[in-house]
């Protein structure tokens, strides 16, 4: 169809066009094929974008964001305790009560629970990969696969009923821990259980699912490198530090900027579930903070500031992320 | 691409003949297939009698000590991963008393269906869950109706503009505005909390799968098919629809699944758009009154089985069991099936990320 408008336009004008024009009207409808995600993307992204300007204006709900008074930086100093610095004996003053803060332990909380999370969650996908990858026996190794990729699709709010059920007092693992004669504690209510609880049932839960990627990248290995490693006397085990490894390498420089660049996003939905009165001085982050102050108390303008904090905080360890790797690695995102 | 003319007894005739020939070579296939699948049999048989592969002779005392080692750390895995699935099936049908006292390790204990029983019987939960498969229905197939012409328009080398919109929506990924503004936007511009499009509309796409539909397009769709519709003057959109959507199967599956699943499990965006006493709520957020929460419909503790407080607390424990298995069980159906495509999924988008 639309080659035939196009042949029905006077040859005149059909030369006169710049040849962009032509290439763009010859595929018109391709504009209709993507012009629904484009007003998604618009609306539901970019407009909130536009939106994060409240977190520099006093947000009145009757004047809406446009309307609403200009503030400058005052929710981010307050933030930050620096409302009153003038000198440096206030500064130091003003560090010191922020270091005492709540602004502060989100932060703390924030990195160190995903600090953790990247520790034990990056690498062990790797290792199942490669694991998984000499296994010769078809069958078990779909086994492998098939069981440890499904608890990827329990939902957030079922795993920590999970966890609740099972980490209680009278829950299965204190009844296992009870047979080598631990007595019962109550880790739910133990704020040093939190991230370990946290951070490992993630690791029980995603595992499975992120080694696909891995496991597809150990499929290139040319296997004449192997043959020929054999051929030389090379072990399994040196095949697999001296061959797959280096395969895998780019995807994991990859999937490391990946996960850097968005550290700070913690896994808000388990945290915000998981919480309870006594875990709450280690499980506050900044997600579960910016939720709470700007959605339950209205304090909006203010918690969108810490929002927008948290997420330049994000680009920035992305930025600087994507440069390492591919000044070391030549791999980026782009 | 020609028009079916069934009028025309002469064209009639020879797409009977089509018919047969297909039929034919449909069989002839079979056959070969057959015979293909023998000779594999039998020349495994053979080399595991004279140990063919060059590899395999010569395998050292250490690679096999890295077998089994490799053998042992996998099945560890295997039964790290399994437990918990097969203790909360075993729990939602054993005795809650037995469960609550820790002596039931993961076989079923006295069987007793109960659980199940007050959750079938409970009206709050079946209400949430058919606005559930209302809202992964209807929101997975706007997802594909929104994902799969954007992914294929993005995968043509001769669409002007494909990497300026590329990097519209790849920035999305990476930056977003925030909880705050987005939720000022659904509350106080677009009005559309408590109403079911707050579960519908704002999950429409994601760049991700943008991604990994658009890859499998440039990878698996040649470029001489859509030059050949073109000279026979076929439109952009009839190429789509009759020509690369039925290829897509696989790719669809995949999408809709991740959507689909995405959906069935969300419960943030009900939580902070919807009344969660209302009607419109979804069954997670029941979940989580029920699961984390532990907030009870008195129908669902009411009665123990000793009668007494005590025994409501045992049930009150199976019924969750039970819910959360009957909340799982249709992704843990679907699953299985589609597995295969899933894994194919995420291959295909890692291929070029």
């Amino acid at each position: 169809m639309a080659f035939a408008t196009t042949a029905q336009l006077p040859k005149n004008s059909l030369r006169r066009k710049s040849n962009l024009g032509k290439r763009i009207m010859r595929n018109w409808q391709l504009y209709l094929f993507i012009l629904p995600a484009l007003v998604y993307f618009i609306v539901f992204h970019y407009v909130p974008m536009y939106g994060v300007q409240i977190a520099f204006k006093d947000f009145v709900a009757k004047k809406g964001i446009m309307g609403s008074p200009w503030v400058g930086f005052e929710h981010f100093a307050t933030f930050f305790h620096m409302e009153d610095v003038n000198s440096w004996a206030t500064f130091v003053e003003a560090l010191k009560e922020f270091f005492l803060s709540t602004s502060w332990t989100v932060i703390l909380n924030t990195l160190l629970l995903a600090g953790y999370t990247l520790l034990a969650g990056f690498p062990i996908p790797v290792i199942l990969a490669l694991l998984l990858n000499e296994v010769k026996s078809v069958p078990y190794k779909k086994l492998v696969q098939n069981v440890t990729y499904a608890p990827n699709f329990i939902s957030m709010v079922v795993m920590v009923g999970m966890i609740n059920l099972f980490f209680a007092n009278t829950g299965i693992v204190n009844s296992i821990l009870g047979l080598i004669g631990v007595p019962p504690t109550n880790f739910l209510m133990n704020a040093g259980a939190f991230r370990h609880l946290y951070v490992w049932t993630g690791v029980w839960q995603s595992t499975g699912w992120s080694s696909i990627i891995y496991f597809a990248a150990l499929s290139s290995v040319d296997p004449q490198l192997h043959e020929a490693a054999t051929i030389d006397g090379a072990s399994r085990l040196q095949r697999l530090i001296h061959i797959n490894i280096p395969t895998i390498l780019p995807t994991m420089a990859i999937m490391l900027i990946m996960q850097v660049g968005t550290i700070m996003n913690v896994g808000f939905e388990k945290i915000y579930l998981m919480q309870n009165a006594s875990n709450i001085g280690v499980s506050e982050v900044i997600a579960t903070y910016v939720y709470k102050l700007g959605i339950q108390q209205a304090q909006v303008s203010f918690s969108a500031a810490i929002g927008l904090f948290n997420n330049v905080v994000n680009l920035i360890l992305l930025l600087i992320v994507n440069k390492v790797s591919k000044k070391v690695s030549d791999t980026g995102l782009w | 691409m020609g028009k079916k003319d069934n009028t025309n007894p002469a064209l009639a005739e020879q797409m009977e003949a089509e018919k047969l020939a297909r039929k034919q070579d449909r069989e002839r296939r079979k056959r070969v297939r057959k015979e293909e699948k023998l000779a594999e049999k039998r020349q495994r048989k053979f080399d595991e009698r004279v140990g063919a592969s060059a590899i395999r002779i010569k395998e050292t005392g250490g690679d096999k000590v890295f077998n089994i080692v490799n053998l042992v750390l996998l099945t560890i895995i295997l039964i790290v991963t399994l437990y918990p699935l097969i203790f909360v099936i075993s729990a939602s049908i054993s005795n809650p008393e037995i469960v609550s006292a820790g002596k039931m390790y993961g076989w079923p204990v006295d069987i007793s269906w109960d659980g199940y029983q007050k959750v079938f019987s409970n009206e709050r939960i079946w209400r949430s869950y058919a606005n559930t498969i209302f809202y992964t229905v209807v929101g997975t197939a706007l997802n594909l109706v929104v994902t799969m012409p954007a992914a294929y328009a993005l995968s043509r080398k001769d669409f002007v503009g494909r990497h300026l919109f590329t990097t519209i929506f790849l920035i999305t990924m990476f930056f977003s505005g925030g909880l705050i503004p987005t939720y000022l936007l659904m509350t106080q511009t677009l009005h559309i909390n408590e109403t079911i499009w707050v579960m519908i509309l704002p999950g429409a796409t994601t760049m991700n799968n943008i991604v990994i539909a658009r890859t499998f397009f440039q990878t698996t769709i040649p470029d001489s098919l859509k030059e050949a519709a073109e000279i026979d003057g076929c439109s952009n959109f009839r190429l789509f629809v009759s020509i690369i959507l039925p290829l897509s199967g696989a790719i669809i599956a995949v999408i809709g699944l991740f959507f689909g699943v995405t959906h069935w499990n969300s419960y943030f965006n009900a939580m902070i758009y919807l009344n969660e006493n209302g009607p419109l709520v979804p069954l997670q957020i029941v979940l989580r009154q029920i699961l984390v929460k532990s907030e009870f419909d008195a129908s669902l503790v009411i009665t123990g089985i000793t009668g007494n407080v005590a025994g409501g607390m045992f049930q009150a424990e199976q019924v969750k069991y039970a819910l959360i298995i009957v909340a799982s069980v249709p992704v843990m159906l679907v699953y299985p099936f589609i597995q295969k495509y899933f894994v194919q999924g995420v291959m295909v988008g890692s291929v070029k990320g």
